[in-house]
């Protein structure tokens, strides 16, 4: 077993930190990135690069790296880490190509491809350190109680609720009443074996079997199905021989000599 | 002149008073709107009154504050005897939110109303679940339809999240771009 570098994001110490871990298997804990610019700048933070200037070919790898390690994953979240992956390759692979191309004289019109990228990573990281605050507001608040309920309250008649809280009612009763109503409803099972039984005594009894004239006192789909899958059985053990006299014409079992 | 109505001016002290025993029964907090009404003085009394009775709860170290919370005054407990006052109500805190809702909460509140597909933009992922958590917990509210394609419900911040984050209204959380200020620093 190797050494594998385990990461997880600790909210309360605010900076995340690699736990190393001895297993098999490396599993990366995407839950504990909230998303794929989370991950991508924790990366870019890990690197010491400058978001202005994402060395985008090590980040590239590097990301790629933990998307290969996910294993076992939501996978609407898989699918947006993915978006990401391929967004880096795109920009990596555009930094490849060479700039004059574009045939713009003035070096500064031709737009970097990474700008959009480092765009939303700093909209993204906006709103990250607003949800620390929100983070420590909330703790903070948890501290401090107010006075409990007193009887008067339990008098009161006012209904403090909106259309969700009625549809979650109204969702809940609907799900009791469907625990109520159970359905009963008999299996008619008839197994392959079953019918081929069935089809080889005919064949026995009568000599000869017109397809057509089975199928027609067959009732039920399923049974229609089977009959048809246990004729192309006995046709394949060489068990029977199908013969249609004319074109379009019936189809006709007799027995293989 | 109604002679019933008519009454004897109050004293400040006294006005302080009342204002103690409305803000101590109610179990959300009063607006100075509903003091005025109530005691039947002007806002400004009200207000200089309000002011008082949170200086005297300083004044003497009081366990209790008085304070401005989601558009009323609240008398809650002091924040420095949690650990007691947990112990004697034999509570723990709340679950904490997950990364995703905090993140998720941090663009509805500073974006509101907005749409899930601009949250998806903002956060590069999805936010599905992270809502639901946030209507359950009466933190978010849906604040009607976006007429654009689709007509996206929109979200906002309700007045539980004023409660939970100890905020006056919106206009005190800190202005978003004090955090693009330090976004991009390593």
């Amino acid at each position: 077993m190797e050494q594998i570098e385990q990461f997880s994001f600790d909210f309360q110490t605010e900076t995340p930190h690699i736990v190393r871990q001895s297993r098999d298997e490396i599993r990366l804990q995407m839950g504990e990135f909230a998303g794929p610019l989370d991950l991508l700048l924790y990366l870019i933070k890990q690197e010491q690069a400058n978001i202005f200037d994402i060395p985008i070919a090590r980040i590239t790898d590097e990301y790629l790296k933990y998307i290969r390690l996910i294993k076992s994953l939501d996978i609407s979240l898989a699918a947006d880490f993915l978006v990401m992956a391929a967004t880096l390759i795109e920009i990596k692979s555009k930094m490849l190509l060479p700039r004059e191309i574009s045939g713009a004289p003035d070096e500064e019109e031709i737009e970097d491809p990474r700008r959009e990228l480092v765009d939303r990573l700093l909209e993204y990281e906006t709103y990250k350190n607003a949800s620390q605050m929100l983070w420590t507001r909330s703790t903070v608040e948890q501290a401090i109680f107010t006075r409990g309920q007193i009887e008067s309250d339990e008098n009161n008649t006012e209904v403090n609720s909106n259309v969700f809280d009625l549809l979650k009612v109204f969702q809940k009763i609907l799900a009791k009443h469907k625990e109520d109503v159970i359905l009963e409803i008999e299996r008619e099972e008839m197994s392959l074996a079953e019918m081929l039984k069935k089809l080889k005594a005919m064949i026995r009894e009568r000599g000869q079997l017109n397809l057509l004239e089975f199928l027609r006192e067959i009732s039920t789909r399923q049974e229609i199905i089977l009959a048809f899958i246990a004729v192309l059985e006995l046709v394949r053990m060489g068990n029977v021989t199908l013969l249609q006299q004319s074109i379009f014409g019936d189809i006709v079992l007799t027995k293989s000599k | 002149m109604d002679l019933e109505t008519e009454r004897q001016p109050r004293g400040i002290t006294e006005i302080v008073a009342i204002i103690e025993a409305l803000v101590f029964v109610a179990d959300e907090p009063v607006s100075a709107k509903l003091l005025a009404e109530v005691l039947d003085e002007d806002r400004e009394t009200i207000e200089a009154a309000v002011e008082q009775l949170q200086n005297e709860y300083q004044h003497r170290e009081s366990g209790l504050t008085l304070r401005e919370i989601a558009g009323g005054w609240q008398i809650s407990t002091r924040a420095e005897f949690h650990t007691e006052v947990r112990k004697f109500l034999k509570t723990r805190p709340n679950a904490k939110l997950s990364l995703a809702a905090l993140e998720t909460l941090a663009v509805i509140a500073y974006k509101q109303p907005v749409t899930v597909p601009e949250i998806l933009e903002i956060r590069g992922v999805q936010s599905a679940s992270a809502i639901k958590t946030l209507l359950d917990k009466r933190l978010i509210t849906a604040k009607g339809r976006k007429e654009t394609v689709g007509r996206p419900m929109q979200y906002g911040t309700s007045k539980e999240f004023l409660l939970q984050f100890g905020l006056k209204d919106l206009s005190e959380l800190p202005s978003i771009e004090d955090f693009e200020d330090l976004a991009g620093s390593i």
